[in-house]
Protein backbone atom coordinates (compact mmCIF):
# COMPACT_ATOMS: atom_id res chain seq x y z
CA UNK A 1 0.00 0.00 0.00
CA UNK A 2 1.81 3.50 -1.00
CA UNK A 3 1.31 6.19 1.92
CA UNK A 4 0.41 9.29 0.74
CA UNK A 5 2.91 12.25 0.97
CA UNK A 6 4.88 12.28 4.39
CA UNK A 7 3.90 15.31 6.40
CA UNK A 8 6.55 17.63 7.52
CA UNK A 9 8.31 16.86 10.74
CA UNK A 10 6.54 19.12 12.87
CA UNK A 11 2.97 17.46 12.03
CA UNK A 12 4.00 14.16 12.43
CA UNK A 13 2.39 13.83 15.98
CA UNK A 14 -1.03 15.71 14.46
CA UNK A 15 -1.04 12.92 11.49
CA UNK A 16 -0.65 10.33 13.96
CA UNK A 17 -3.09 11.15 16.10
CA UNK A 18 -5.49 11.20 12.90
CA UNK A 19 -4.65 7.55 12.10
CA UNK A 20 -5.06 6.58 15.19
CA UNK A 21 -8.26 8.38 15.24
CA UNK A 22 -9.72 7.13 12.12
CA UNK A 23 -8.94 3.75 13.22
CA UNK A 24 -10.82 4.04 16.13
CA UNK A 25 -13.73 5.02 13.72
CA UNK A 26 -13.24 2.09 11.75
CA UNK A 27 -13.16 -0.38 14.55
CA UNK A 28 -16.33 1.37 15.61
CA UNK A 29 -17.95 1.05 12.61
CA UNK A 30 -17.28 -3.08 12.48
CA UNK A 31 -19.24 -2.93 16.22
CA UNK A 32 -22.23 -5.70 15.30
CA UNK A 33 -23.89 -6.88 18.38
CA UNK A 34 -23.05 -10.40 18.08
CA UNK A 35 -22.52 -13.04 20.70
CA UNK A 36 -19.60 -13.76 19.23
CA UNK A 37 -18.05 -10.46 19.77
CA UNK A 38 -19.23 -10.72 23.93
CA UNK A 39 -17.61 -14.07 23.87
CA UNK A 40 -15.12 -13.00 22.24
CA UNK A 41 -14.10 -10.16 24.46
CA UNK A 42 -15.02 -12.05 27.65
CA UNK A 43 -12.06 -14.03 26.82
CA UNK A 44 -9.66 -10.49 26.33
CA UNK A 45 -11.25 -9.63 29.57
CA UNK A 46 -9.78 -12.62 31.30
CA UNK A 47 -6.78 -12.72 28.96
CA UNK A 48 -5.62 -9.00 29.94
CA UNK A 49 -7.33 -8.42 32.54
CA UNK A 50 -7.45 -11.07 34.60
CA UNK A 51 -3.88 -11.69 34.00
CA UNK A 52 -2.88 -8.19 35.34
CA UNK A 53 -4.83 -8.75 38.64
CA UNK A 54 -2.08 -9.63 40.70
CA UNK A 55 0.72 -6.58 39.65
CA UNK A 56 -2.52 -4.12 40.39
CA UNK A 57 -2.93 -5.68 43.50
CA UNK A 58 0.64 -5.68 44.95
CA UNK A 59 1.04 -2.28 43.43
CA UNK A 60 -2.01 -1.36 44.97
CA UNK A 61 -0.93 -2.39 48.24
CA UNK A 62 2.49 -0.63 48.60
CA UNK A 63 0.92 2.46 47.07
CA UNK A 64 -1.48 2.77 49.85
CA UNK A 65 1.13 2.11 52.51
CA UNK A 66 3.68 4.91 50.90
CA UNK A 67 0.52 7.10 51.10
CA UNK A 68 -0.48 6.93 54.54
CA UNK A 69 3.19 7.09 54.98
CA UNK A 70 3.81 10.64 53.48
CA UNK A 71 0.37 11.84 54.68
CA UNK A 72 1.35 11.14 58.04
CA UNK A 73 4.82 12.74 58.05
CA UNK A 74 2.84 15.56 56.64
CA UNK A 75 0.27 15.89 58.75
CA UNK A 76 1.92 15.33 62.03
CA UNK A 77 3.64 19.11 61.72
CA UNK A 78 0.12 20.48 62.31
CA UNK A 79 -0.56 17.48 64.86
CA UNK A 80 -3.48 16.77 62.22
CA UNK A 81 -2.51 12.46 61.63
CA UNK A 82 -5.98 11.60 62.29
CA UNK A 83 -6.76 12.89 59.15
CA UNK A 84 -4.71 10.60 57.27
CA UNK A 85 -7.59 8.66 55.16
CA UNK A 86 -9.00 11.48 54.25
CA UNK A 87 -6.32 12.45 52.30
CA UNK A 88 -5.19 9.34 51.17
CA UNK A 89 -8.72 8.32 50.18
CA UNK A 90 -8.95 11.71 47.85
CA UNK A 91 -5.92 11.79 46.50
CA UNK A 92 -6.39 7.71 45.63
CA UNK A 93 -9.96 7.76 43.75
CA UNK A 94 -9.19 10.71 42.12
CA UNK A 95 -5.94 10.14 40.91
CA UNK A 96 -3.46 8.08 41.97
CA UNK A 97 -6.03 4.77 41.45
CA UNK A 98 -6.78 5.43 38.01
CA UNK A 99 -3.19 6.91 36.63
CA UNK A 100 -1.31 4.14 38.40
CA UNK A 101 -3.56 1.45 37.28
CA UNK A 102 -3.77 2.73 33.57
CA UNK A 103 0.02 2.97 33.84
CA UNK A 104 0.72 -0.31 35.13
CA UNK A 105 -2.11 -1.93 32.82
CA UNK A 106 -0.17 -0.64 29.85
CA UNK A 107 2.91 -2.00 30.70
CA UNK A 108 1.49 -5.40 31.63
CA UNK A 109 -1.16 -5.83 28.72
CA UNK A 110 -0.87 -2.58 26.61
CA UNK A 111 2.29 -4.57 25.39
CA UNK A 112 0.79 -8.01 24.77
CA UNK A 113 -1.36 -7.39 22.48
CA UNK A 114 0.75 -4.80 20.56
CA UNK A 115 3.01 -8.15 20.40
CA UNK A 116 0.25 -10.69 19.82
CA UNK A 117 -1.44 -8.50 16.73
CA UNK A 118 2.39 -7.23 15.34
CA UNK A 119 3.49 -11.00 15.65
CA UNK A 120 -0.15 -12.00 13.78
CA UNK A 121 0.96 -9.62 11.05
CA UNK A 122 4.41 -10.68 10.80
CA UNK A 123 3.04 -14.46 10.61
CA UNK A 124 0.42 -13.36 7.98
CA UNK A 125 -2.22 -14.40 9.98
CA UNK A 126 -3.87 -10.86 9.55
CA UNK A 127 -3.25 -11.48 5.70
CA UNK A 128 -4.30 -14.61 5.43
CA UNK A 129 -7.92 -13.48 7.96
CA UNK A 130 -8.51 -10.63 5.10
CA UNK A 131 -8.23 -13.19 2.30
CA UNK A 132 -10.61 -15.12 3.76
CA UNK A 133 -12.93 -11.98 3.47
CA UNK A 134 -13.24 -11.88 7.39
CA UNK A 135 -12.62 -8.48 8.64
CA UNK A 136 -9.56 -8.82 11.47
CA UNK A 137 -9.85 -4.90 12.51
CA UNK A 138 -13.58 -6.73 13.64
CA UNK A 139 -12.18 -10.11 14.93
CA UNK A 140 -8.98 -9.05 16.14
CA UNK A 141 -8.89 -5.09 17.24
CA UNK A 142 -12.49 -4.56 18.54
CA UNK A 143 -12.77 -6.72 21.43
CA UNK A 144 -9.56 -6.40 22.48
CA UNK A 145 -10.08 -2.66 22.92
CA UNK A 146 -13.45 -3.13 24.72
CA UNK A 147 -12.06 -5.84 27.00
CA UNK A 148 -9.25 -2.80 27.51
CA UNK A 149 -12.00 -0.58 28.09
CA UNK A 150 -14.25 -2.94 30.26
CA UNK A 151 -10.91 -4.33 32.28
CA UNK A 152 -9.22 -1.10 33.32
CA UNK A 153 -12.12 0.49 35.58
CA UNK A 154 -12.38 -3.14 36.94
CA UNK A 155 -8.49 -2.82 37.93
CA UNK A 156 -8.78 0.33 39.19
CA UNK A 157 -11.15 -0.37 41.57
CA UNK A 158 -9.08 -3.33 42.81
CA UNK A 159 -6.48 -1.28 43.43
CA UNK A 160 -8.14 1.60 45.09
CA UNK A 161 -9.72 -1.85 47.49
CA UNK A 162 -5.96 -3.26 47.93
CA UNK A 163 -4.49 0.59 48.38
CA UNK A 164 -6.66 1.38 51.44
CA UNK A 165 -5.57 -1.68 53.12
CA UNK A 166 -2.69 -0.54 52.51
CA UNK A 167 -3.25 2.36 54.48
CA UNK A 168 -4.76 0.45 57.03
CA UNK A 169 -1.85 -1.78 57.14
CA UNK A 170 0.39 0.97 57.90
CA UNK A 171 -1.19 3.68 59.62
CA UNK A 172 -3.51 1.34 62.38
CA UNK A 173 -0.86 -1.39 62.51
CA UNK A 174 2.59 0.20 62.24
CA UNK A 175 1.78 3.56 63.24
CA UNK A 176 -0.92 2.69 66.21
CA UNK A 177 -3.58 5.41 64.81
CA UNK A 178 -6.95 4.58 66.27
CA UNK A 179 -9.13 2.62 63.30
CA UNK A 180 -12.73 4.33 64.32
CA UNK A 181 -11.11 7.98 63.54
CA UNK A 182 -9.64 6.26 60.44
CA UNK A 183 -12.85 5.17 58.90
CA UNK A 184 -15.53 7.95 60.26
CA UNK A 185 -12.83 10.11 58.00
CA UNK A 186 -12.79 8.51 55.22
CA UNK A 187 -16.89 7.84 55.48
CA UNK A 188 -17.19 10.95 55.95
CA UNK A 189 -14.84 13.04 53.95
CA UNK A 190 -14.50 11.27 51.19
CA UNK A 191 -17.33 10.52 48.58
CA UNK A 192 -18.23 7.81 46.50
CA UNK A 193 -19.97 9.66 43.74
CA UNK A 194 -17.58 13.02 43.69
CA UNK A 195 -14.47 11.41 44.19
CA UNK A 196 -15.00 7.21 43.78
CA UNK A 197 -17.11 7.14 40.99
CA UNK A 198 -15.63 10.35 39.07
CA UNK A 199 -12.07 7.76 39.20
CA UNK A 200 -13.61 4.95 37.84
CA UNK A 201 -14.87 7.49 34.61
CA UNK A 202 -11.97 8.58 34.41
CA UNK A 203 -10.14 4.61 34.27
CA UNK A 204 -12.34 4.03 31.65
CA UNK A 205 -11.12 6.64 29.40
CA UNK A 206 -7.69 5.36 30.33
CA UNK A 207 -8.82 1.78 29.26
CA UNK A 208 -9.88 2.62 26.47
CA UNK A 209 -7.00 5.00 25.36
CA UNK A 210 -4.24 2.19 26.40
CA UNK A 211 -6.01 -0.20 24.21
CA UNK A 212 -6.48 1.62 21.47
CA UNK A 213 -3.07 2.61 21.30
CA UNK A 214 -2.29 -1.09 21.97
CA UNK A 215 -3.98 -2.36 19.23
CA UNK A 216 -3.58 0.02 16.20
CA UNK A 217 0.40 -0.20 16.86
CA UNK A 218 0.41 -3.73 16.58
CA UNK A 219 -2.13 -3.76 13.46
CA UNK A 220 0.58 -1.27 11.94
CA UNK A 221 3.46 -3.16 13.11
CA UNK A 222 6.03 -3.64 10.42
CA UNK A 223 6.25 -7.64 9.55
CA UNK A 224 9.58 -8.30 11.21
CA UNK A 225 10.89 -8.95 14.72
CA UNK A 226 12.29 -5.28 15.17
CA UNK A 227 8.95 -4.54 14.56
CA UNK A 228 7.27 -6.51 16.99
CA UNK A 229 9.56 -4.65 19.57
CA UNK A 230 9.01 -1.14 17.94
CA UNK A 231 5.31 -1.44 18.56
CA UNK A 232 5.29 -2.28 22.01
CA UNK A 233 7.72 0.13 22.68
CA UNK A 234 5.26 2.96 20.62
CA UNK A 235 2.76 1.59 23.07
CA UNK A 236 3.98 1.67 26.22
CA UNK A 237 5.53 5.30 25.64
CA UNK A 238 2.39 7.01 23.59
CA UNK A 239 -0.15 5.71 25.81
CA UNK A 240 1.75 6.86 29.43
CA UNK A 241 2.09 10.33 27.64
CA UNK A 242 -1.96 10.19 26.76
CA UNK A 243 -2.89 9.24 30.07
CA UNK A 244 -1.33 11.65 31.78
CA UNK A 245 -2.48 14.19 28.94
CA UNK A 246 -5.82 13.46 29.32
CA UNK A 247 -6.12 13.33 33.09
CA UNK A 248 -4.91 16.94 33.19
CA UNK A 249 -7.90 17.56 30.55
CA UNK A 250 -10.60 15.80 32.47
CA UNK A 251 -9.43 16.60 35.67
CA UNK A 252 -9.09 20.34 34.60
CA UNK A 253 -12.91 20.24 32.82
CA UNK A 254 -14.74 18.20 35.46
CA UNK A 255 -13.85 19.87 38.44
CA UNK B 1 -22.98 -20.29 -7.76
CA UNK B 2 -24.88 -18.77 -11.11
CA UNK B 3 -21.84 -17.73 -12.37
CA UNK B 4 -20.08 -21.41 -12.04
CA UNK B 5 -23.12 -22.45 -14.83
CA UNK B 6 -23.15 -19.02 -16.97
CA UNK B 7 -19.56 -19.57 -17.50
CA UNK B 8 -18.12 -20.53 -21.12
CA UNK B 9 -15.86 -23.13 -20.34
CA UNK B 10 -13.34 -22.48 -22.82
CA UNK B 11 -12.58 -19.13 -21.66
CA UNK B 12 -9.62 -18.83 -19.47
CA UNK B 13 -10.78 -18.00 -15.51
CA UNK B 14 -8.00 -15.80 -15.08
CA UNK B 15 -7.08 -13.58 -17.68
CA UNK B 16 -4.30 -10.51 -17.47
CA UNK B 17 -3.31 -8.69 -20.09
CA UNK B 18 -0.75 -6.03 -19.43
CA UNK B 19 -0.13 -5.89 -16.24
CA UNK B 20 2.22 -3.32 -15.05
CA UNK B 21 3.21 -2.38 -10.94
CA UNK B 22 5.03 -0.20 -9.36
CA UNK B 23 6.59 0.14 -5.99
CA UNK B 24 8.31 4.05 -5.60
CA UNK B 25 10.19 4.59 -8.94
CA UNK B 26 10.87 0.55 -9.96
CA UNK B 27 8.78 -1.16 -11.80
CA UNK B 28 8.11 -4.82 -10.46
CA UNK B 29 6.44 -6.12 -13.27
CA UNK B 30 6.07 -4.53 -16.81
CA UNK B 31 3.99 -5.68 -19.09
CA UNK B 32 2.62 -8.87 -18.27
CA UNK B 33 -0.27 -11.15 -19.61
CA UNK B 34 -1.33 -14.27 -18.22
CA UNK B 35 -4.43 -16.73 -19.29
CA UNK B 36 -4.95 -19.52 -16.91
CA UNK B 37 -7.39 -22.17 -17.98
CA UNK B 38 -9.86 -23.83 -16.05
CA UNK B 39 -9.18 -26.59 -14.36
CA UNK B 40 -4.93 -26.60 -14.51
CA UNK B 41 -2.46 -26.31 -12.33
CA UNK B 42 -0.55 -23.45 -13.15
CA UNK B 43 2.90 -22.57 -12.03
CA UNK B 44 4.49 -18.96 -11.82
CA UNK B 45 7.87 -19.02 -11.03
CA UNK B 46 10.83 -16.74 -10.90
CA UNK B 47 13.91 -15.67 -9.12
CA UNK B 48 13.16 -14.53 -5.65
CA UNK B 49 12.03 -10.85 -5.49
CA UNK B 50 10.88 -10.74 -8.89
CA UNK B 51 7.52 -10.12 -8.09
CA UNK B 52 5.99 -13.61 -7.81
CA UNK B 53 3.72 -12.96 -4.82
CA UNK B 54 2.62 -9.36 -6.00
CA UNK B 55 1.18 -11.22 -9.01
CA UNK B 56 -0.75 -13.04 -6.51
CA UNK B 57 -1.62 -10.27 -4.57
CA UNK B 58 -2.79 -8.50 -7.39
CA UNK B 59 -5.60 -11.40 -8.29
CA UNK B 60 -6.66 -11.32 -5.07
CA UNK B 61 -7.36 -7.41 -4.72
CA UNK B 62 -4.43 -6.79 -2.17
CA UNK B 63 -2.84 -4.77 -4.83
CA UNK B 64 -4.11 -2.65 -7.76
CA UNK B 65 -2.39 -2.64 -10.97
CA UNK B 66 -0.87 0.94 -12.07
CA UNK B 67 -2.01 -0.28 -15.52
CA UNK B 68 -3.39 -3.33 -17.38
CA UNK B 69 -5.62 -5.57 -15.75
CA UNK B 70 -7.02 -8.73 -14.14
CA UNK B 71 -9.83 -10.39 -14.39
CA UNK B 72 -11.19 -13.78 -12.68
CA UNK B 73 -14.11 -15.24 -14.53
CA UNK B 74 -14.75 -12.01 -16.73
CA UNK B 75 -14.53 -9.82 -13.73
CA UNK B 76 -11.91 -6.83 -13.15
CA UNK B 77 -11.22 -7.47 -9.74
CA UNK B 78 -9.38 -3.93 -9.40
CA UNK B 79 -13.30 -2.63 -9.89
CA UNK B 80 -14.57 -4.74 -7.25
CA UNK B 81 -16.63 -3.00 -4.85
CA UNK B 82 -15.04 -3.94 -1.46
CA UNK B 83 -18.47 -6.41 -1.00
CA UNK B 84 -18.26 -7.84 -3.95
CA UNK B 85 -14.41 -7.85 -3.18
CA UNK B 86 -15.96 -10.33 -0.17
CA UNK B 87 -17.69 -12.37 -2.11
CA UNK B 88 -15.56 -13.04 -4.65
CA UNK B 89 -12.76 -14.19 -2.11
CA UNK B 90 -14.58 -16.82 -0.95
CA UNK B 91 -14.54 -18.55 -4.09
CA UNK B 92 -10.70 -18.01 -3.36
CA UNK B 93 -8.50 -20.04 -1.46
CA UNK B 94 -5.52 -18.96 -0.62
CA UNK B 95 -2.84 -21.13 1.03
CA UNK B 96 -0.15 -18.09 2.33
CA UNK B 97 4.08 -18.48 2.80
CA UNK B 98 4.54 -20.95 5.60
CA UNK B 99 0.83 -21.23 6.11
CA UNK B 100 -0.47 -18.89 8.31
CA UNK B 101 -2.70 -20.55 11.12
CA UNK B 102 -4.20 -18.82 13.94
CA UNK B 103 -1.87 -19.81 16.45
CA UNK B 104 -4.24 -19.23 19.33
CA UNK B 105 -6.70 -21.49 17.27
CA UNK B 106 -6.60 -25.45 17.31
CA UNK B 107 -6.36 -26.62 14.40
CA UNK B 108 -9.98 -27.65 14.03
CA UNK B 109 -10.98 -23.71 14.77
CA UNK B 110 -8.85 -23.22 12.05
CA UNK B 111 -10.01 -25.17 9.27
CA UNK B 112 -13.85 -24.42 10.15
CA UNK B 113 -13.13 -20.35 10.77
CA UNK B 114 -14.30 -19.34 7.02
CA UNK B 115 -16.79 -21.90 7.00
CA UNK B 116 -18.23 -20.22 10.55
CA UNK B 117 -17.67 -16.83 9.29
CA UNK B 118 -19.59 -17.51 5.79
CA UNK B 119 -22.32 -19.77 6.23
CA UNK B 120 -24.85 -20.76 9.22
CA UNK B 121 -24.50 -24.37 9.37
CA UNK B 122 -25.75 -25.92 12.41
CA UNK B 123 -22.31 -27.02 14.58
CA UNK B 124 -22.58 -31.19 13.64
CA UNK B 125 -22.93 -30.35 10.12
CA UNK B 126 -19.67 -27.78 10.33
CA UNK B 127 -17.89 -30.85 12.54
CA UNK B 128 -18.44 -32.91 9.60
CA UNK B 129 -17.34 -30.57 6.60
CA UNK B 130 -13.88 -29.67 8.69
CA UNK B 131 -13.61 -33.38 9.60
CA UNK B 132 -13.97 -34.72 6.15
CA UNK B 133 -11.47 -32.04 4.73
CA UNK B 134 -8.86 -32.61 7.51
CA UNK B 135 -9.15 -36.33 6.37
CA UNK B 136 -8.57 -35.33 2.91
CA UNK B 137 -5.42 -34.53 3.54
CA UNK B 138 -4.33 -36.93 6.04
CA UNK B 139 -4.89 -35.14 9.26
CA UNK B 140 -7.72 -37.03 11.23
CA UNK B 141 -7.27 -37.34 14.91
CA UNK B 142 -5.30 -34.02 14.96
CA UNK B 143 -8.43 -31.43 15.65
CA UNK B 144 -7.69 -30.78 19.18
CA UNK B 145 -3.73 -30.14 18.77
CA UNK B 146 -2.46 -26.21 18.61
CA UNK B 147 -0.72 -24.91 15.19
CA UNK B 148 2.79 -25.06 17.54
CA UNK B 149 2.35 -28.79 17.84
CA UNK B 150 2.93 -29.41 14.23
CA UNK B 151 5.46 -30.43 11.71
CA UNK B 152 5.81 -27.87 9.04
CA UNK B 153 4.56 -30.54 6.51
CA UNK B 154 1.22 -30.76 8.91
CA UNK B 155 0.66 -27.12 8.90
CA UNK B 156 1.17 -26.35 5.44
CA UNK B 157 -1.52 -29.76 5.17
CA UNK B 158 -4.00 -27.73 7.55
CA UNK B 159 -3.69 -24.67 6.19
CA UNK B 160 -4.65 -26.35 2.36
CA UNK B 161 -7.61 -27.93 4.37
CA UNK B 162 -8.52 -24.42 5.80
CA UNK B 163 -8.05 -22.70 1.84
CA UNK B 164 -10.41 -25.29 0.24
CA UNK B 165 -12.65 -26.13 2.76
CA UNK B 166 -15.46 -23.34 1.00
CA UNK B 167 -15.04 -25.01 -2.28
CA UNK B 168 -13.20 -22.31 -3.62
CA UNK B 169 -12.87 -22.08 -7.66
CA UNK B 170 -9.22 -20.97 -7.53
CA UNK B 171 -6.49 -21.84 -5.18
CA UNK B 172 -3.41 -19.84 -4.39
CA UNK B 173 -0.45 -21.28 -3.00
CA UNK B 174 2.66 -19.24 -2.82
CA UNK B 175 6.03 -21.24 -1.54
CA UNK B 176 3.69 -24.58 -0.72
CA UNK B 177 6.61 -26.58 -0.62
CA UNK B 178 9.51 -24.24 0.65
CA UNK B 179 11.50 -25.53 3.60
CA UNK B 180 9.88 -28.98 3.64
CA UNK B 181 11.31 -31.94 3.87
CA UNK B 182 11.56 -34.28 0.84
CA UNK B 183 8.56 -36.63 2.43
CA UNK B 184 6.45 -33.67 3.09
CA UNK B 185 7.33 -31.80 -0.30
CA UNK B 186 5.99 -35.36 -2.22
CA UNK B 187 2.81 -35.54 0.27
CA UNK B 188 1.83 -32.19 -0.42
CA UNK B 189 2.45 -32.34 -4.47
CA UNK B 190 0.36 -34.86 -4.33
CA UNK B 191 -2.57 -33.21 -2.24
CA UNK B 192 -2.39 -30.41 -4.43
CA UNK B 193 -2.73 -32.17 -7.37
CA UNK B 194 -5.65 -34.60 -5.65
CA UNK B 195 -7.35 -31.84 -4.41
CA UNK B 196 -7.19 -29.58 -7.91
CA UNK B 197 -8.68 -32.31 -9.84
CA UNK B 198 -11.49 -33.93 -6.78
CA UNK B 199 -12.56 -30.89 -6.64
CA UNK B 200 -12.61 -29.19 -10.24
CA UNK B 201 -10.33 -26.63 -9.35
CA UNK B 202 -7.85 -24.21 -10.73
CA UNK B 203 -4.67 -23.60 -9.02
CA UNK B 204 -1.84 -21.39 -9.26
CA UNK B 205 1.53 -22.08 -7.64
CA UNK B 206 4.44 -19.84 -7.27
CA UNK B 207 7.31 -21.06 -6.34
CA UNK B 208 11.02 -21.06 -7.08
CA UNK B 209 11.28 -25.05 -6.63
CA UNK B 210 11.46 -26.17 -10.40
CA UNK B 211 12.59 -29.66 -9.48
CA UNK B 212 9.27 -30.82 -7.85
CA UNK B 213 6.98 -28.20 -9.77
CA UNK B 214 7.58 -29.35 -13.21
CA UNK B 215 6.38 -33.15 -12.29
CA UNK B 216 3.67 -31.10 -10.80
CA UNK B 217 2.63 -28.27 -12.99
CA UNK B 218 0.37 -28.41 -15.73
CA UNK B 219 1.71 -24.90 -17.43
CA UNK B 220 4.56 -22.60 -16.37
CA UNK B 221 4.76 -18.96 -16.28
CA UNK B 222 8.38 -17.86 -15.59
CA UNK B 223 8.87 -14.26 -14.58
CA UNK B 224 12.41 -12.31 -15.34
CA UNK B 225 12.75 -8.99 -14.87
CA UNK B 226 9.32 -7.81 -14.78
CA UNK B 227 8.22 -10.04 -17.53
CA UNK B 228 7.03 -13.14 -19.01
CA UNK B 229 10.60 -14.50 -20.02
CA UNK B 230 8.75 -18.03 -20.50
CA UNK B 231 5.36 -19.83 -20.74
CA UNK B 232 5.20 -23.60 -21.51
CA UNK B 233 4.51 -27.07 -20.42
CA UNK B 234 7.51 -28.12 -18.16
CA UNK B 235 9.74 -30.43 -20.52
CA UNK B 236 9.51 -27.79 -23.49
CA UNK B 237 10.55 -25.48 -21.14
CA UNK B 238 13.76 -27.07 -20.17
CA UNK B 239 14.76 -27.52 -23.93
CA UNK B 240 14.18 -23.48 -24.35
CA UNK B 241 17.02 -21.45 -26.15
CA UNK B 242 15.56 -18.26 -24.66
CA UNK B 243 18.68 -17.33 -22.14
CA UNK B 244 16.39 -16.34 -19.37
CA UNK B 245 13.87 -19.37 -19.29
CA UNK B 246 17.67 -21.50 -19.37
CA UNK B 247 19.54 -19.70 -16.94
CA UNK B 248 16.17 -20.36 -14.55
CA UNK B 249 15.13 -23.85 -15.57
CA UNK B 250 19.08 -25.11 -15.39
CA UNK B 251 19.89 -22.82 -12.27
CA UNK B 252 22.68 -21.27 -14.15
CA UNK B 253 24.61 -18.49 -12.54
CA UNK B 254 25.58 -16.74 -15.88
CA UNK B 255 22.34 -15.18 -17.65
CA UNK B 256 20.69 -12.21 -18.19
CA UNK B 257 18.68 -12.49 -14.84
CA UNK B 258 20.93 -9.99 -12.52
CA UNK B 259 22.64 -11.13 -9.79
CA UNK B 260 22.30 -7.65 -8.34
CA UNK B 261 19.28 -6.04 -6.74
CA UNK B 262 18.05 -3.24 -8.53
CA UNK B 263 16.85 -0.29 -6.98
CA UNK B 264 15.22 1.57 -9.68
CA UNK B 265 16.33 5.13 -10.85
CA UNK B 266 18.09 6.71 -13.58
CA UNK B 267 21.14 6.40 -11.33
CA UNK B 268 21.56 2.67 -11.77
CA UNK B 269 20.95 2.62 -15.41
CA UNK B 270 23.85 4.86 -15.98
CA UNK B 271 26.28 2.14 -13.70
CA UNK B 272 25.37 -0.72 -15.85
N1 LIG C 1 5.45 -4.08 1.08
C1 LIG C 1 6.47 -3.83 0.23
N2 LIG C 1 7.02 -2.61 0.17
C2 LIG C 1 8.04 -2.34 -0.70
N3 LIG C 1 8.55 -3.24 -1.53
C3 LIG C 1 8.05 -4.48 -1.52
C4 LIG C 1 6.97 -4.84 -0.64
N4 LIG C 1 6.67 -6.14 -0.85
C5 LIG C 1 7.51 -6.56 -1.82
N5 LIG C 1 8.32 -5.57 -2.22
C6 LIG C 1 9.34 -5.66 -3.28
O1 LIG C 1 8.70 -6.12 -4.44
C7 LIG C 1 9.53 -7.09 -5.09
C8 LIG C 1 8.72 -8.31 -5.40
O2 LIG C 1 8.33 -8.91 -4.19
P1 LIG C 1 7.59 -10.32 -4.14
O3 LIG C 1 6.44 -10.28 -5.06
O4 LIG C 1 7.34 -10.61 -2.71
O5 LIG C 1 8.72 -11.29 -4.71
P2 LIG C 1 8.71 -12.87 -4.78
O6 LIG C 1 7.46 -13.38 -4.19
O7 LIG C 1 8.87 -13.17 -6.23
O8 LIG C 1 9.93 -13.33 -4.03
C9 LIG C 1 10.69 -7.37 -4.18
O9 LIG C 1 11.85 -6.85 -4.76
C10 LIG C 1 10.38 -6.67 -2.90
O10 LIG C 1 11.55 -6.02 -2.44
MG1 LIG D 1 7.13 -14.46 -2.43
Amino acid sequence: MATPVDPPAVLAPISQAGRIGLFLVRMLGSLRPQPSLLLSTLQQVYLVGARSLVIIMICGFFVGMVLALQAINALEQFGASDQVSLLVGKSLFRELGPVLTALLFAGRAGTSVAAEIGLMRATSQIDAMELMAIDPVQRIALPRFLAGAVSVPLLTAMFNALAILGAVVFSIGVMGLDAGIFWSKLQNGVYFQEDFIGGIWKSLVFGGLVSLVAVYFGFHAKPTGAGVGTATTNTVVLSSVLILVFDFIMTSFFT
Amino acid sequence: METRQAMNTTEPIIRIRDLVFRRGSRTILDGVDMDIARGRIVAIMGPSGVGKTTVLRLITGQLHPDEGSVEVNGQRVSSLSSRELQTFRRDVGVLLQNGALFTDLTVFENVATPVREHTDLPEPLVRRLVMSKLHSVGLGGTEELMPHQLSGGMARRVALARAVVLDPQIVLYDEPLAGLDPIAVSTISRLMRETNDALGLTSIVVTHDVLQMSRLVDYCYIIAAGRIAGEGRPDDLKRSQDPSVDQFMNGKVDGPIPFHYDPGGPEWSLLQ
